[in-house]
């Protein structure tokens, strides 16, 4: 029905490590190479081992000032003489990056008793909101939950399509409209039916629209106001979904949508090319944001909780 | 944390100071942060790296211009370097021979090339062409009702086909059946795929076998950060595209990536995509795309100002008076005037395309002190000697030369120079060198 789907049953929990590690390290394999060189017998901490560091903070799309902020620690914790040994120059980076990515969930109101669990899907265009919003219907299906999706990207030709045969694939509901009509309408016939049929996660696709359009920031809004309307506390969790091959402009998305609409965590996409998506870094340090999960392929069970120690770990290899 | 690199930028300009060149001591600061600009703008590494010692070699001892600052003067290095790396000329599509041409759209996820094979259809039926869009994303739910949703849209047809068939099969068959349906214009829509998918990659090679596309455009999006060399880089080796087309421009990226995957591939972008209407497709002109990059717009028109201070006005009547060669001494002197404003002769012909090495000219720099001789001297003369000089005779000239308070000599020297600006500039007019007006706009 899709297709070739391919390689649809590989790759188990037990795969995921290896190939995050695989995807992740092989474009840099020379200069991690390189860098496991220059930390093997040195004595000292030079220009040359920070210049190397801060290359590979660089091309993981760290950004200016988080790779700036550092290479900083780095810097003075030698000149206070507390890191004297190169080798234990990249432990202290990753702890500092861990103490980045470590922040507390955010609070958010629980569902009332017999009410869906409502989460609202956000970002801008072809960051794979449908796809993981299928991966997430699955995950949550699979922990015996009963799962909606509902079609609230009305704009994009075929998208309630695509969101239709992702709910077939995993076995939700999908409430859907015809394409153009209002999305919070949409929203608001989908809660109904959520109570009804005694659903107990909701998951709402919305239109990807660049966060820099006005109408469609009121739009996202108005489905929010909406959704809390229909169902007091909702939507209790609001996810970004940024894609890992996105630069510096994830900063300008998470800052947008979390002013707008307060999100709860992110879904970090497409780690399983050579992108490192190491922007969520900073996004994390500074909005105090966390990272809930991550999209490494294109199969159901493809999207995996976030684990600040691998992703680390990842940008070194 | 988050606070623009730009206003740092700006900043750290303003302390470049020294007079008359730039040196390695007083760039030292303003250079780490443009290299920081061009990082923040997701220009790769490794790019910025080269483009930064490009930079720092141009201008180590580089004279400034009169109008400038040394800051804007970095500057300006900065974004002809920046021009140089993306191209100097907008590159269209190369559609030759025999129709039906085929061009194909390739890229990863999400980058937007559905969207784009209908804003291309759209654009080309418009200059003439049939369309015939082909649907070959067999992967992607719903990617063909897509397709054939944008083609109702725009009137384009589009090749019937459902997600059983091998991509291959329906891009050839769409070859075949293009004449049928009227159309000289195949625009292949092909799976989102990673760079590193050996499969997928293979399949994409075998599509370019069979139908031999006249493009293979690269969909990229604007945002993409440092992977963008790997991506260029993967699908240019395997493929070896023709150009690229960039999406998602209409947001707040400054698109640093177009930089990138110009360098690793050197293949030119063709076309950007600035929004989510189905019209929003603009042939790309690189020089805007390095200044966006630079993210110094303010800096970089605050430069063309000062060479603008040149009264653009006064620039077109000169020039018509050049073409028609009716420059007279009257005009000399509103040149005179206005030259001085800007810096010495020299340094304004510098400025223009191929009148560098003009060093004839440099007997001709009016100072303060011998502006306003020239000016008393021109002053003294009757309209219709401004007009016309060559009536100027020996008992003009001393008459002249009494009522300036200057000398005969002056006054000779005054008219000779005017001869030969007269005549030089006479040439370039006719050259086409001189167009002042398009040096300013």
């Amino acid at each position: 029905m899709f297709g070739k789907r391919k390689k649809e049953e590989e790759g188990g929990e037990k795969g995921l490590f290896e190939r995050l590690r695989q995807g992740l390290s092989k474009t840099r394999g020379s200069l991690a190479g390189r860098l496991d060189r220059l930390f093997l017998g040195r004595k000292e901490i030079t220009q040359e081992l920070l210049d190397d560091l801060e290359e590979i903070l660089f091309t993981s799309d760290i950004g200016v000032a988080t790779t700036q902020g550092l290479i900083d620690s780095v810097q003075d914790a030698v000149s206070r003489k507390a890191l004297r040994d190169p080798a234990m120059v990249k432990d202290a980076l990753k702890e500092q990056m861990l103490s980045y990515l470590h922040v507390p969930p955010i609070d958010h109101p629980l569902p009332a008793a017999g009410e869906p669990h409502v989460v609202m899907v956000i970002g801008v265009n072809g960051v794979g909101k449908t796809t993981t919003i299928g991966k997430a219907a699955h995950r949550f299906k699979s922990e015996g939950k009963k799962v909606m999706l509902v079609a609230a990207d009305t704009f994009r030709a075929a998208a309630v399509e695509q969101l239709v045969i992702w709910g077939e694939r995993v076995g939700a509901d999908v409430i859907r409209q015809k394409s153009g009509s209002d999305p919070s309408a949409v929203v608001f016939d989908a809660l109904s039916a959520a109570v009804s049929r005694k659903v107990d996660m909701v998951l709402i696709d919305t239109a990807g629209r660049l966060h820099t359009q006005k109408n469609l920031m009121e739009e996202l809004q108005k489905i929010r106001r909406v959704a809390g309307k229909k169902l007091p506390g909702a939507p209790h969790e609001v996810w970004l979904v940024l894609d890992a091959t996105t630069g510096q402009n994830a900063i300008s998305q998470a800052q947008i949508f979390n002013e707008a609409l307060g999100v709860t965590g992110i879904v970090l996409t497409k780690l399983d090319g050579t992108a490192k998506g190491g922007i969520v870094i900073g996004i994390s340090k500074q909005l105090g944001i966390p990272i809930k999960f991550i999209g490494i392929g294109e199969k159901l069970d493809d999207l995996r909780p976030f684990n600040a120690e691998q992703f680390v770990q990842a940008v070194f290899e | 944390m988050f606070e623009s690199l730009t206003e740092k930028l700006s900043d750290v300009l303003k302390k470049v100071t020294g007079r008359g060149r730039l040196s390695e001591a007083n760039i030292q600061d303003a250079l780490k942060q443009v290299r920081l600009a061009l990082l923040e703008a997701d220009v790769n590494y490794k790019v910025v790296k080269r483009l930064v010692e490009d930079i720092r070699h141009r201008a180590v001892g580089q004279e400034v211009m009169g109008s400038l600052t040394p800051g804007q003067q970095l500057i300006k290095i900065v974004n002809e370097e920046l021009t140089r790396l993306m191209g100097e000329t907008r590159e269209g599509l190369h559609l030759i021979g025999r129709p039906p041409h085929c061009l194909m759209l390739v890229g990863l996820q999400g980058s937007g090339k559905t969207t784009t094979a209908a804003k291309l259809a759209r654009f080309l039926g418009r200059q003439g062409r049939h369309p015939y869009l082909v649907p070959a994303d067999v992967y992607r739910p719903a990617a063909i009702d897509q397709l054939k949703r944008l083609g109702s849209q725009i009137g384009v047809p589009v090749y019937p086909t459902d997600s059983d068939r091998r991509p291959e099969d329906i891009c050839l068959d769409a070859l075949s059946r293009a004449g049928r349906e009227g159309a000289d214009l195949l625009v292949l829509d092909t799976a989102g795929r990673l760079h590193i998918d050996v499969e997928l990659m293979a399949e994409l090679e075998r599509i370019k076998e069979k139908c031999r596309p006249h493009e293979i455009l690269l969909v990229a999006d604007a945002m993409t950060g440092q992977d963008a060399v790997n991506v260029a880089k993967s699908f240019d080796e395997a493929l070896d595209i023709t150009g690229v087309i960039l999406s998602k421009m209409e947001g707040d990226a400054r698109g640093g990536a177009a930089l990138s995957i110009k360098a690793v591939t050197h293949k030119p972008i063709k076309f950007i995509g600035v929004g989510e209407k189905i019209d929003a497709l603009e042939p790309f002109y690189p020089d805007r795309m390095a200044s966006q990059i630079l993210g110094m717009g303010d800096v970089l028109s605050l430069i063309e100002k000062a060479q603008a201070e040149f009264d653009q006005q006064e620039a077109l009547k000169l020039e018509r008076k050049l073409r028609k060669n009716t420059f007279d001494l009257d005009d000399f002197l509103v040149q005179l005037r206005q030259m001085k404003k800007l810096g010495s002769l020299e340094q304004i012909l510098g400025m223009l395309p191929g009148m560098g090495q003009l060093k004839k000219l440099k007997q001709f720099k009016p100072d303060e002190r011998e502006l306003i001789k020239v000016e008393a001297v021109i002053n003294s003369m009757t309209r219709q000697e401004r007009r016309n000089y060559k009536i100027i005779n020996a008992s003009r000239k001393r008459r002249i030369a009494r009522g300036s308070g200057t000398s005969v000599q002056d006054v000779n020297r005054l008219l000779k120079n005017f001869a030969q600006t007269k005549k030089m500039m006479a040439r370039f007019a006719k050259k086409g060198y001189f167009n002042m007006s398009s040096f300013l706009g």
